[in-house]
């Protein structure tokens, strides 16, 4: 069974907001679209995005790392946000498990927000429909663009290649190599949700001899 | 759009924008894109846009906003009226300063028909001492100059780098080069953005990166990991330099009467002191082994040294100790940080095996590579300290023989160009005639005082005073002191005022308040001392309200552009590259590009190369210009597609079809250089004659770097008195002789000395956001919801120290202003520095943004503690770089103090609300939902 | 989290309605066993009325918390997964079943007993789905809590027992007494179920922490959610209230919510009046607004730690 999945280079992000504003201008026009935006000129606008990049600090001066951090639907394997919807609006597709919503079917209700740990699902305030990261499965099966524009419009807008996309089942894919050899890990494992992203942990080059060594996620 | 010049896709539905997304086929951004160019949708459906030329209302104030649009048809007639009569009296009256400086061949060209010396684009207030130093030094610099070569380096160093320049190439590059396992050191006071990946991230305060540089030159020197070979052979390093007393020549290299000068603007009968016959020879005669440390004494009794022994006695004192002290970094650190670059470049240096001939004739089988890459920009650039610090950092990478080599720093086409480029402005003010085109462009590289604009009293000829005592080497002007010279009407007054895409009455300005108040200023008889100000921008800027005519330019969308190589183009390692944009959709209003308006006017006011000798107009508009206007026979804007059937590249005849050459092939015209012509392109005996013939260069001299500058020890030797010809002023003539220093040093910002380090002991910096392009940005409603409001960022401990809370109200004051705003703490900045995002704060209104938009309640401007002029007890001056003019914005020194209670949560200084101007979006809309193509709606 | 009135009003509304009905079943079947008087068919018909009324209003607020209200119906497709799926199912069907049972004792339809059974049912079944949404988000650890059903049944029962007393002292005046009792026996219960989950949350140690959050270790500070603009996840997932304000609608949900009703309403049966123990109804339905307010508003969510800060 196919998982689709991005896997986020947290060893290469430099939050350049690039897979934010991409994420939206495919998705505004797009099936998810269009992405609302209140106030857009005015004091507190509020946008409906569907990825957004964060900054942590880890550590103390002066041994800080600044983490550049992107964030979307990570399209869990067990999504808590699916079998909470009442209308069946939520669902995880069974042939690529990317979790979408049917705006036609939608309701607003929220409750799939709730049951959301990571906070990856936004209330359209104009359609008041939730919405979400779609995985661009309006791009990546689109047979009218070129083979090599088939991904999602964060991955091909990235400029540090930070977002890999793939088969997370298909153990010879991209996503699979890179989480299994640089030990990808997965977000709040607490809730056993099986988020299908993934994140690499950063790296550190040390000096003389430069030899990569992992600086041990979690 | 931005300066980084990406290819894009635009990809329409019913005639609008679906998305824009990159272009794979594109050399620079090779398919990715940035946050700006994925928001370019809401920058084409800004409220903002300008969509009809304004004419300040007859009894309007300036700055007021109230201005009625007008026709085309008037603007330029009244355009034309005035210029023409400036131009038939005294043309330096018309000065055109341009923000945006994509089209400095065109703007230049214009400037110099028109017989104005007062043109400059940005750079003065943006990077000129990246440029100059840099170019100074070894013919080349960072950014479309050239670069580090991260595919085959393993140890790269940046420092002091804006997160947005050369943005999308870079974080390709880091990137590509982190994940091959190299190593990343970044030395910034702030860690953000690109250093946030790094694997080292060395903090060092603002303004001191010289100090570093020195001791890692100290270092490198002291523990013989410098690249002897390299420095002998292709630096002045062995050049024998005059050290006798009473010679004119004092200071310079000893220039051999028995040889032959071949080039006369840059000599090359230089002595070296042969190790193995013991005795001064020609440079680079066969077989000769240059030694470059001890002292000589030549056959006539001349005492010289090699150059490099004089670098080694200048930086004997900078040692790591010394400079721990000035930076903040530990001694220990730059002991191993030396080590680590020299070891990396000696031991894991390499052979691509490329045979090359040197330009003394001298064949090369291989190639060699020194793996270790520097990559620098504003962090260094903007201090008054910069050129020398830049020159530091050019030597440093001199010594470690990585200049144009495999895995160092590799320049792009039409660089490297001689040390200094042979292109002069005019060095005299009699050259500015009425009705006559200056006989050289208004910008130039000065060599000696000899090149300066003065005039017979040896005062500025320009507007900026660049190019004069106060900033010998602006080769990029000084757009910054600009308006405070006009409005002092030092040194003379002037009429007209274009200015292209600057903020000037903002962030663009160091000083906003007081240029808000200055181009408001009237005279005696109630006439404002900047008479007319002409402003073309796409947006309702702040600057537009002090307008006396608003010109709307277009989109990047909507136009016609060229990234030249006669201007700035966007050349890649392995060769000459330019690129176009072709317009996508059609201009909105009545936007006219920038570019026609100067095409339309040059053509009504009969500037020669754009009239027939009957006075009949040459060119069409700016595409035809763009094909047909030659700089010589067979030269032209563009590279591609030349010739009667466009087959030829490089040279060739107009071809009437080469837009839509460039068009169906990625708007990208590429030239490999031939293997034997990639590296070593400074000494590189092919390559010069090679691009001499295709018009790169003039002349096919070997560009040795000058380790030593010649140059500077002219302007030395002026200041001295020992130099026949011009003299400095006496107010400057010590600081002419302190800063020229033909050797690099490390001395305090201009303004350390008229700031209370007590008083105010931090530094205050500003970083550039990523999804930001200067204040362009903040009406674009995508990109502003990522920043509406800025906060300073402060290390804990010294905010508590002040009881400063995180997220609470606070001031921070220099000498010159204060501005209250909310602190962020932040542990990623070392804590003698704090900072913010620059640009975010905006004016209430400006941007066509509500007026109580955080931009405007919560953001601030850091401009607000910056001045652009200092005072010394000899009298105001420029807070830049004494050699070249580079505006010194991140020297101002400040203190911090929490906000009172009872104080208004909001920023300070706050300014009176600017109305939207006609033409702008009449109603803001109180939400979009942006779907391209509203017929296809699923 | 941030508390929605139509919430609020929601399960409050429904939950006096639950209870009202318990307390008017618990009369009719105390009635049959011989426990108590029987009472006049017009007490269980005004009751049952407002039974469904409460439950009408309930329903009503909850349309106030859709996005697209018009596709309500929608909601009763995943009743397999989904508890509030089951509540828009059981809703409905527990004011169906107690219109019939009203309508048995207005119209005299034998079988009124066995109608109430099953209205009984359905109505432990609804405190059971309108619980469970909130037990059941397990991220939520504040509402995932053992005392959360037994929160909900015990509130909703004793409001609705506390509705019931004023309407026995007008319509079944001899029910008065039992159904006080009722009101305050459950409105202690309700208490004491209440501090014990209090406590309980008190106690909470959050599972997610900012180093699960984004995978690294050591000491972690967020600098940017990524806009300094809103989102909806800065809006729906955090109260936006003051510690102090917490602290004062605690005091304030525990006095009105229980203590002041229990006082008023053994004081008013005692005294028979009828201003007292409708007093005490009014003052308890306002406390257990609070108390919902501050029940919804207390859960903290995991996402937050995703939005924490701006720069």
């Amino acid at each position: 069974m196919t998982q689709l999945a991005l896997v986020i280079d947290l060893n290469v992000c430099v939050g350049c907001h690039a897979c934010v504003t991409s994420c939206k201008e495919w998705n505004t026009s797009g099936i998810a679209g269009p992405l609302a935006d209140l106030m857009p000129y005015g004091s507190d606008p509020v946008g409906t995005f569907f990825n957004r990049v964060q900054t942590f600090e880890v550590g103390q001066f002066p041994d800080t790392q600044t983490v550049h951090f992107p964030k979307s639907c990570l399209h869990c394997e067990d999504p808590p946000c699916v079998p909470v919807c009442p209308t069946g609006a939520s669902y995880k597709r069974a042939e690529d498990g990317i979790v979408l919503v049917d705006y036609d079917k939608c309701i607003g209700c929220k409750y799939c927000a709730w049951a959301c740990p990571y906070g990856a699902r936004e209330l359209d305030e104009k359609q008041k429909v939730m919405k979400k990261c779609t995985l661009c499965v309006d791009r990546i099966y689109d047979t009218e663009l070129p083979e090599s524009d088939r991904k999602p419009a964060c991955v091909m807008a990235c400029p540090t290649s930070a977002r890999i996309f793939g088969d997370i089942h298909d153990p010879d894919s991209e996503a699979s190599k890179a989480i299994r050899e640089r030990d990808g890990y997965a977000l709040m494992p607490e809730w056993k949700t099986r988020p299908a992203n993934h994140y690499l942990p950063r790296r550190t080059t040390e000096c003389d001899p430069p030899t990569p060594s992992s600086s041990s996620p979690r | 759009m931005c300066a980084c010049r990406c290819g894009i896709r635009v990809h329409l539905r019913d005639g609008e924008v679906r998305y824009i997304d990159g272009n794979p086929e594109h050399p620079v951004n090779k398919g990715v894109i940035c946050a700006k160019g994925a928001s370019g949708i809401m920058k084409q459906n800004s409220p903002a846009r300008l969509t009809q030329p304004l004419k300040r209302k007859a009894g309007a104030e300036r700055g007021a906003g109230e201005l009625e649009p007008i026709s085309w048809d008037e603007a330029f007639a009244i355009l034309e009226e005035r210029l023409a009569r400036i131009r038939a009296t005294d043309p330096k009256k018309f000065a055109l300063f341009t923000g945006r400086d994509q089209m400095q061949a065109l703007t230049g060209l214009f400037a110099r028909q028109f017989g104005t010396p007062n043109y400059a684009a940005h750079g003065g207030f943006c990077s000129v001492n990246m440029a100059a130093g840099m170019i100074y030094t070894i013919g080349g610099s960072f950014w479309e100059f050239g670069g580090p070569d991260l595919e085959r380096a393993k140890l790269f160093v940046m420092i002091g780098t804006a997160e947005d320049h050369h943005s999308n190439p870079l974080k390709i590059a880091i990137s590509k080069f982190k994940r091959a396992g190299g190593r990343f050191i970044s030395i910034n006071p702030i860690r953000t953005g690109y250093s946030a990946i790094a694997d080292e991230w060395i903090p060092i305060r603002p303004g001191t990166d010289g100090a570093l540089l020195l001791a890692l030159i100290h270092e490198l020197i002291a523990t013989d990991l410098y690249d002897r070979e390299f420095l002998a052979r292709y630096t002045n390093a062995g050049f024998l330099i005059d050290l006798a007393e009473a010679s004119a020549r004092h200071g310079l290299p000893v220039l051999d009467a028995a040889s032959p000068t071949v080039y006369p603007l840059y000599p090359q009968n230089h002595l070296w002191w042969d190790r193995a016959l013991g005795k001064a020879v020609a440079s680079h005669a066969p077989g000769a082994q240059a030694e470059i440390v001890g002292a000589y004494t030549l056959a006539d009794g001349t005492p010289v040294k090699p150059a490099f022994e004089l670098l080694r006695e200048q930086v004997r004192g900078n040692t790591p100790e010394w400079a721990a002290e000035v930076t903040g970094v530990a001694a220990a650190t730059i002991r191993r940080l030396a080590r680590e670059m020299g070891a990396t470049a000696r031991e894991q240096a390499f052979e691509l095996p490329i045979a090359w001939t040197d330009c003394w004739g001298v064949e090369h089988e291989s190639v060699t590579g020194r793996p270790v890459a520097f990559h620098a920009m504003r962090g260094l650039a903007a201090h008054s300290n910069g050129f020398q610090t830049v020159r530091s950092l050019a030597i440093l990478m001199s010594l470690l023989g990585t200049i144009d080599r495999p895995g160092g720093f590799l320049h792009k086409a039409p660089y490297p160009r001689s040390i200094p480029p042979s292109s002069k402005a005019p060095n005299s003010t009699a050259a500015v005639k009425p009705n006559t085109p200056l006989a050289a462009p208004p910008l130039g590289w000065p060599a000696s005082p000899d090149d300066l604009f003065l005039d017979e009293a040896g005062n500025p000829g320009r507007i900026d005073k660049g190019f004069s005592w106060e900033s010998p080497l602006a080769v990029h002007g000084l757009m910054h002191n600009v308006i405070t010279n006009a409005w002092r009407q030092n040194p003379y007054p002037i009429d007209t005022l274009m200015i292209f895409m600057a903020n000037m009455a903002w962030n663009s300005a160091m000083n906003p308040s007081d240029v808000r108040r200055m181009l408001n200023d009237k005279d005696a008889e109630g006439e404002y001392k900047i008479p007319f100000l002409v402003v073309c921008d796409a947006f309702q800027s702040e600057t537009t309200a002090f307008a006396d005519l608003v010109l709307p330019d277009t989109t990047y969308l909507e136009r016609h552009d060229v990234m030249s190589l006669l201007d700035r183009p966007i050349s890649e390692f392995e060769g000459p590259t330019d690129a176009v944009r072709v317009p996508v959709v059609p201009p909105t209003g009545e936007c006219k590009p920038f570019q026609e308006v100067l095409v339309e006017l040059a053509g009504r006011l009969k500037l020669p190369e754009f009239v027939h000798a009957d006075g009949s107009r040459k060119f069409r508009d700016y595409p035809d210009f763009v094909v047909n206007w030659e700089s010589a026979p067979g030269f032209g804007f563009l590279s591609g597609w030349r010739g009667a059937n466009g087959d030829r590249s490089m040279k060739g005849e107009p071809n009437p079809r080469q837009w839509e050459m460039y068009a169906a092939n990625n708007c990208v015209h590429h030239t490999p250089l031939a293997p034997g012509h990639r590296y070593m392109r400074n000494w590189n005996g092919g390559y010069l004659k090679w691009a001499v013939e295709m018009g790169l260069r003039k002349l096919d001299n070997p560009l040795v770097i000058q380790i030593y500058s010649e140059v500077m020890q002219e302007f030395r030797l002026a200041a001295q008195g020992r130099r026949p010809g011009r003299q400095p002023p006496e107010r400057l003539r010590a600081g002419i002789e302190r800063y020229f220093d033909p050797l690099p040093f490390h001395y305090a910002p201009l303004e350390a000395a008229a700031t209370d380090p007590e008083a105010y002991p931090l530094a205050a910096v500003t970083q550039r956001p990523m999804a930001m392009y200067h204040s362009w940005d903040s009406q674009n409603a995508w990109l502003r919801q990522i920043h509406t409001h800025n906060y300073l960022f402060v290390n804990p401990g010294v905010a508590r120290a002040q009881s400063i809370a995180d997220g609470g109200w606070m001031w921070v004051e220099s000498p010159w202003g204060k501005v209250r705003c909310m602190a962020r703490y932040s542990e990623a900045v070392e804590p003698g520095t704090v900072w913010t995002w620059n640009a975010i704060g905006k004016a209430p209104g400006a941007w066509r943004l509500a007026p109580d938009a955080e931009e405007a309640r919560l953001g601030f401007l850091l401009n607000h503690l910056i001045t652009d002029e200092l005072p010394t007890p000899t009298g105001r001056i420029s807070n830049s770089d004494p050699v070249t003019g580079q505006a010194g914005w991140y020297d101002v020194r400040v203190r911090i103090r929490p906000a009172d209670a009872g104080e208004a949560a909001e920023t300070s200084p706050r300014f009176d609300e600017m109305p939207h101007l006609p033409g702008t979006r009449r109603k803001l809309p109180s939400w979009i939902a942006y779907f391209a193509g509203e017929g296809k709606r699923p | 989290m941030r508390p929605a009135y139509s919430v609020i009003f929601l399960t409050t509304l429904i939950g006096a309605g639950q209870g009202l009905f318990i307390a008017l079943y618990a009369a009719q079947a105390g009635a049959a066993l011989g426990f108590f008087p029987p009472a006049a068919q017009r007490f269980f018909v005004v009751g049952a009325s407002a039974c469904v009324a409460l439950a009408s209003l309930g329903l009503l607020a909850s349309f106030f918390h859709l996005g697209r209200p018009e596709r309500a119906w929608r909601a009763a497709a995943m009743w397999r997964t989904s508890w509030l799926s089951r509540e828009v199912i059981a809703l409905p069907v527990f004011m169906a079943a107690v219109t019939a049972w009203g309508t048995a004792h207005d119209r005299g339809w034998g079988g009124s007993l066995a109608l109430g059974a099953f209205a009984l049912a359905a109505c432990l079944a609804l405190f059971v789905c309108t619980a469970m949404i909130y037990a059941g988000v397990k991220f939520l650890q504040e509402w995932a809590s053992p005392w959360t059903l037994p929160n909900f049944v015990l509130i909703g029962s004793a409001s609705g027992f506390m509705l019931a007393v004023p309407l026995a002292a007008a319509l079944a005046p001899p029910l008065a007494s039992p159904a006080a009792a009722g009101a305050a026996a459950l409105t202690l219960a309700a208490l004491a179920a209440r501090i014990a989950s209090l406590r309980r949350n008190e106690r909470v140690r959050a599972k997610s922490t900012p180093q699960s959050a984004i995978g690294m270790r050591g000491r972690i500070e967020q600098k940017s959610q990524g806009f300094t603009g809103g989102s909806f996840n800065t809006r729906e997932f955090f109260h936006g209230a003051s510690p102090a304000t917490l602290r004062a609608v605690r005091r304030s949900f525990l006095l009105l919510g229980f203590v002041v009703p229990l006082v008023l309403v053994l004081i008013g049966a005692r005294a028979d009046s009828f201003i007292l123990v409708a007093l005490a109804a009014a003052v308890q339905y306002a406390g257990l607004v609070a108390e919902r307010w501050y029940f919804l508003a207390q859960a903290s969510h995991p996402q937050n730690l995703y939005y924490q800060c701006s720069s």
